[in-house]
């Protein structure tokens, strides 16, 4: 009798095991570190959608450092042959953990769902090692915006300036009706995010690429680039003193407050904005910053996906790489976070002008050649080498060193970094 | 033993044998654990970080021998010339002020004044404070728009001016005055107990003899505090070493990179720029300095006592 039943259920048992298997819901470990307001929104979006699907979501948090923390936890669970699922790295870096064979292939995905026809060739290249899809873009920010408050831009009787010298006389005018014209947070990838646009400006696309991306110690060490750094010292003149150490959004919101009257930095603060309840176009305006209308420095994220072991975790890490290119996810998630689908084919109804002006320009730019990578935020070159760029351009910034001499030593940094 | 030897003697020989045998073993066994994981993670570790300052490891380490050519682009390099000097003028004030000041006040205090155990707990504050709360609270208390600078300006002297936070060439003082803030309370209690255990008739002879006050604190008690100098330089001196938490809470090390410390150095390039080697190179000079100046130190002051 005992035996009877136990048989009975123990086929049960295997038939549910069975069924368990035909449907291969796995478990897909995220490492990320999108843990504040926003961004936790973002993602808590993946995470219902992937459930949807019957997988389930291990969440992998690591807060802190701008991802220096996320990254050190990364490498030593990798090195012990544990790594997630996927994990939110970015630019050149794919490039480095690609070298080192743990990344996974996701090229079935990306036939099926047809990512090279949704992608434009510079966003995939990112996404691609050795010519396979290892990673998948999640959004796209432009950098290269100014942020500028038009109420005091009336006050001061200034026009808000397409051309550095235009914003040498507005900063002027600004300055002297009693406004800081320039709001700066004085931390070294802050100034790196001012000083790009300037050299996109002040040298053109090509000239960028040739310094940030190819490492031309010629275009390095050039008189284009003195006269970026020139500009830049130009620029220091129409900041205020008790800038140093000041975080991002709290010199978005001097410009929120009205007490000054720019501020360079990337879409990630337009959130800061819509969060003081002011809209675009009246309240704030976003325009490209000088000399730059046409061009474009993108920051995408991305997810890279690992090598996994098991068919259910691997199927569960397939189902997250077609749902992170969905429309629905890429909508969701740039809504939230400021930023601009990564994919072609996303309804625009939903976002405000200044996503429609940063697609438009995407768009134009990625034709004409003008659509470049963030040197500031890692995706024209490795960690090593941005760090080496950062030094110059701070130090410059905090001393009295000379152009000539900063250019200089940005070409040598850069050669020894490498 | 002869109670022992009553009953069943080979059993209770072995027992005895086992007890004696277990409390020889005891120590040893107590310690072994604290042993192997202080073997494995301090030294163990030191070697592999030796080993790796001697490859061209990037984002992971990497074993191949490549020779000195991470200290030849350290020492190239322009930013770790600045943390080192950094250290020196850190290290040197923030040792010297903290055991001046923290020995003033404990004289002070040791003059028999009425509120001494509340006196006491409010320089020791500081102490229970981790650095990165003294950090981010100087930090706003240094900013001129906000702290200190604004605060006298509203009393009515519109031209002070104290800025040293936003001054690269000023900045590590800063540091310096967070540090000393933090530690002078805890070397004065150091010092405190030290003068508390000066044996009383020497000073009373002292008195005898009609030596004033000041001469006697420099002359007898002070000299008979020197294991205290001692302790008070080796604990604070692998505080400014170790520095790290302070610098990041306060200034990030800017403006610029004009504060950074070897500590916030090797962490930028270890892990934030993936050059593993290069901070490895730079942790091994932290090592080196360490040893060079602190074993003749230990060792002259390990000895002497041997010889008074």
């Amino acid at each position: 009798m005992i035996g009877k039943r136990f048989k009975v259920v123990l086929t049960t048992l295997a038939a549910l095991g069975l069924f368990m298997t035909n449907v291969q819901a796995g478990e897909v470990e995220v490492l990320h570190w999108w843990t504040s307001g926003g961004e936790a929104k973002s993602v808590a979006v993946l995470k219902q959608l992937l459930e949807k699907e019957g997988h389930s979501w291990k969440d992998f948090a690591v807060a802190g450092g701008g991802g220096d923390n996320a990254m050190t936890v990364l490498k030593s669970r990798v090195i012990s042959g544990d790594a997630p699922a996927a994990a939110q790295i970015k630019g050149p870096t794919i490039q480095e953990w690609g070298d080192e064979g743990v990344l996974t292939n996701l090229d079935s995905v990306a036939k099926a769902n047809n990512w090279d026809k949704l992608l434009p060739s510079v966003v995939s290249k990112v996404m691609k090692y050795d010519g396979h899809y290892v990673a998948t873009p999640v959004n796209v920010h432009r950098v290269n915006w100014m942020w500028a408050n038009p109420e005091v831009f009336k006050k001061a009787g200034a026009t808000i300036p397409t051309t550095w010298a235009q914003f040498e006389v507005a900063a002027k005018k600004i300055k002297k009706a009693g406004f800081i014209p320039v709001a700066r947070g004085g931390q070294n990838w802050q100034d790196a995010t001012l000083f790009e646009s300037i050299v996109l400006g002040v040298g053109g696309a090509d000239f960028y690429n040739r310094a940030f991306v190819k490492l031309d110690s010629k275009a390095l060490n050039s008189k284009t680039m003195i006269r970026a750094f020139d500009t830049f010292r130009m620029v220091k003149k129409y900041t205020d003193k008790d800038a140093p150490g000041r975080d991002w959004n709290i010199a978005t919101a001097m410009v929120i407050n009205g007490k000054a009257a720019m501020q360079f930095m990337g879409d990630w603060a337009k959130g800061e904005f819509l969060a003081a309840k002011k809209s675009p176009g009246t309240d704030f305006v976003c325009v490209a910053a000088p000399q730059t209308s046409g061009m474009y420095t993108f920051n995408i994220d991305s997810f890279a996906m690992f090598k996994v072991k098991g068919a259910d975790k691997i199927n569960a890490q397939k189902t997250m790489a077609k749902l992170i290119m969905g429309p629905k996810f890429q909508e969701a998630f740039n809504l939230n976070k400021g930023s601009i689908p990564a994919r072609l084919g996303v309804a625009r109804t939903k976002f405000d002008s200044c996503a429609h002006d940063s697609m438009d320009a995407f768009l134009a730019s990625s034709s004409s050649g003008e659509l470049v990578p963030s040197m500031a935020h890692g995706m024209s070159t490795f960690s090593s080498i941005q760090g080496a760029i950062y030094d110059v351009v701070t130090k410059f910034y905090s001393s009295d060193m000379s152009s000539q001499a900063a250019a200089k030593q940005m070409a040598m940094g850069v050669q020894s970094a490498q | 033993m002869k109670q022992v030897q009553d009953s069943s003697p080979t059993l209770n020989e072995d027992r005895v044998n086992f007890s004696d045998w277990i409390q020889q073993l005891l120590p040893k066994i107590v310690l072994a654990p604290t042993f192997v994981i202080t073997i494995v993670f301090v030294y163990g570790y030191i070697l592999w970080t030796t080993w790796l300052s001697f490859t061209r490891s990037r984002m992971l380490p990497r074993y191949e021998w490549a020779g000195v050519i991470q200290f030849e682009k350290l020492f190239a390099n322009d930013r770790w010339w600045v943390a080192v000097k950094n250290l020196a003028i850190f290290g040197g004030l923030f040792i010297l002020i903290c055991i001046v000041l923290g020995l003033f006040i404990a004289i002070l205090l040791d003059q028999r004044i009425r509120v001494e155990g509340a006196l006491r707990t409010i320089f020791l504050y500081p102490m229970a404070l981790s650095f990165i709360v003294t950090g981010t609270i100087w930090r706003w208390v240094l900013n001129p728009g906000l702290g200190l600078e604004k605060m006298v300006r509203e009393m009515g002297f519109s031209d002070f001016v104290f800025d040293w936070i936003i001054d690269p060439e000023m900045a590590i003082y800063t540091v310096v005055l967070a540090g000393v803030w933090q530690s002078s309370g805890f070397v004065m209690a150091m010092f405190l107990a030290g003068l508390r255990g000066v044996d009383d008739s020497i000073i009373k002879a002292a008195q005898v003899e009609g030596a004033s006050l000041p001469r006697i604190y420099w002359k007898i008690i002070i000299p008979c505090l020197r294991p205290v100098f001692f302790s008070a330089m080796i604990i604070l001196s692998h505080i400014a070493i170790k520095s790290f938490d302070l610098v990041m809470a306060l200034t990030r090390g800017g403006p610029g990179y004009s504060t950074d410390l070897p500590a916030t150095f090797m962490y930028t390039f270890t892990f934030t720029r993936s050059r593993i080697g290069f901070g490895s190179a730079s942790s091994v000079m932290m090592l080196a300095a360490v040893i060079a100046i602190l074993v003749p130190y230990l060792y002259s002051e390990l000895r002497s006592p041997t010889h008074d």
